[in-house]
């Protein structure tokens, strides 16, 4: 059954993407101030999607498998948690690649960029709980009860940073303050590059899903053959 | 209601008794803190002007390494003893039993800083023992132990916990750490309520979010 679904988003995730590199490469427009590198910005937003879609993900995922344990939800969890802190990795790699020839710094401590940060290290942590800790029902449960308060924790992450920003001010960037005024050629492009990402995030996760419930399958399978 | 709170208080005395028997965990930890802060002056050097700047970080880092330290130390302690599997096998609803070991974690806490402070004061010649830096201290203090015993808990039972639980606690914790620097130096350096008051508010309500929150999830720390 998961066949098609897996076949369906493959295939969409290859014409997408074939359509946003032609309209990020050949179609829009190169913008004036930034020149050519503000290109970056149609991978960059679309990527940044993903990471926040994989944290929701895992939230969700983490609830309902508190509430009800299944190996499924654990497995969801999981999957988006590995594509999640793939995309956040390339989110903040592809925001320095932009901000160092257009604001002369690699980074600065905006409460985005900031938050970002914090985030990655969440998935981080999150991963390497997963793999220390027990195998089996005890480790996913743990994975569920970081999912929770790594998500809750997010807006408070967020909040402190624009307040601590607010202590020591410095120039104010980030993609939100040029979004107001894109041509609508670029809000296109854009628009269409978030939806082939998510699409991409959608097909990574299903992969990585199956893989894990090949891995848990071929696990009992060793483990019922090999006690006899 | 009433029962509820002597289960709460039995764990806090359990784990007070522990610690004036075995002394594992306060005196420890003191020393440790009391190694870091010495570390940044030499890191930092003596002279007054860069000490007044650099004072409210060090205090903090040393709080917060400390803390980790300790919080490490409360369930590696239940754990090895199998005191964990006992705890868990008496009739005490889980979240009394969060509430006690949140609560032996806090104090434990405060009595490192409670020496810290004028220990620091001294060393740093910094006016430190104050009203207004003890309610930040308290609050954030609370704030470190309501999301690092949930931590420890978690981290106790993993490989490789003493690495663990920092790496799970800081990102967590970091809005804390923030609010707790900043209004350590607006105190510092004289300001008046209204210049750190939003620091205090960020700090009780992420307290009040994650005692809440971790009072919930505490549960499924436990058991098999």
């Amino acid at each position: 059954m998961s066949l098609p679904i897996r076949t369906l988003l493959l295939v969409a995730t290859t014409a997408l993407m074939v359509i946003t590199l032609y309209l990020v490469y050949f179609w829009v427009p190169t913008e004036q101030v930034m020149g050519v590198v503000q290109r970056i910005f149609y991978f960059h937003v679309p990527l940044a999607t993903g990471a926040f879609l994989g944290y929701t993900i895992i939230f969700v995922a983490s609830i309902v498998y508190l509430v009800r344990p299944s190996a499924r939800w654990d497995a969801v969890a999981h999957a988006s948690a590995e594509v999640g802190l793939l995309f956040t990795t390339l989110m903040l790699l592809s925001g320095v690649l932009w901000s160092k020839p257009v604001w002369g710094i690699w980074w600065d401590w905006s409460p985005r960029l900031t938050t970002s940060l914090i985030l990655w290290f969440i998935y981080v942590g999150y991963l390497m709980l997963r793999a220390y800790a027990p195998r089996g029902s005890r480790g996913a449960r743990y994975a569920a009860v970081l999912g929770v308060i790594g998500f809750v924790d997010v807006p408070i992450i967020y909040l402190s940073t624009r307040l601590w920003r607010d202590v020591h001010p410095v120039q104010m960037v980030g993609p939100g303050a040029e979004v107001g005024a894109l041509d609508p050629s670029m809000e296109t492009t854009l628009l269409i590059a978030i939806v082939t990402f998510i699409v991409l995030f959608s097909y990574l996760v299903v992969e990585r899903y199956r893989l894990r419930r090949a891995e848990e399958e071929t696990e009992r399978m060793q483990l019922a053959y090999g006690q006899r | 209601m009433k029962a509820y709170i002597r289960a709460v208080f039995a764990i806090l005395w359990k784990d007070f008794l522990l610690e004036i028997r075995a002394k594992e965990v306060v005196t420890p930890v003191l020393v440790f803190a009391l190694l870091v802060a010495i570390t940044f002056n030499f890191v930092f050097g003596t002279q007054p002007a860069l000490v007044a700047v650099v004072a409210s970080g060090t205090l903090w880092v040393s709080f917060t390494f400390a803390g980790v330290l300790g919080l490490g130390r409360a369930f590696a302690l239940e754990k090895e003893r199998g005191g964990l599997d006992g705890l868990t096998l008496t009739p005490v609803s889980r979240d009394a039993l969060y509430l006690g070991k949140l609560l032996s974690a806090f104090l434990f806490m405060l009595a490192v800083e409670v020496v810290m402070l004028p220990v620091i004061s001294i060393l740093f010649d910094l006016p430190l023992v104050l009203p207004a830096l003890w309610l930040v201290v308290v609050l954030a203090t609370l704030g470190f132990a309501a999301v690092g015993t949930v931590f420890s808990a978690l981290a106790a039972s993993t490989r490789a916990r003493e690495v663990l639980l920092p790496v799970l606690f800081f990102p967590i914790v970091l809005p804390v750490i923030i609010a707790a620097v900043e209004s350590t130096s607006a105190i510092l350096r004289g300001d008046g309520w209204s210049q750190y008051a939003r620091w205090v508010g960020l700090t009780a309500a992420f307290d009040a979010v994650f005692i809440v929150v971790s009072a919930a999830l505490f549960q499924f720390t436990l058991g098999e």
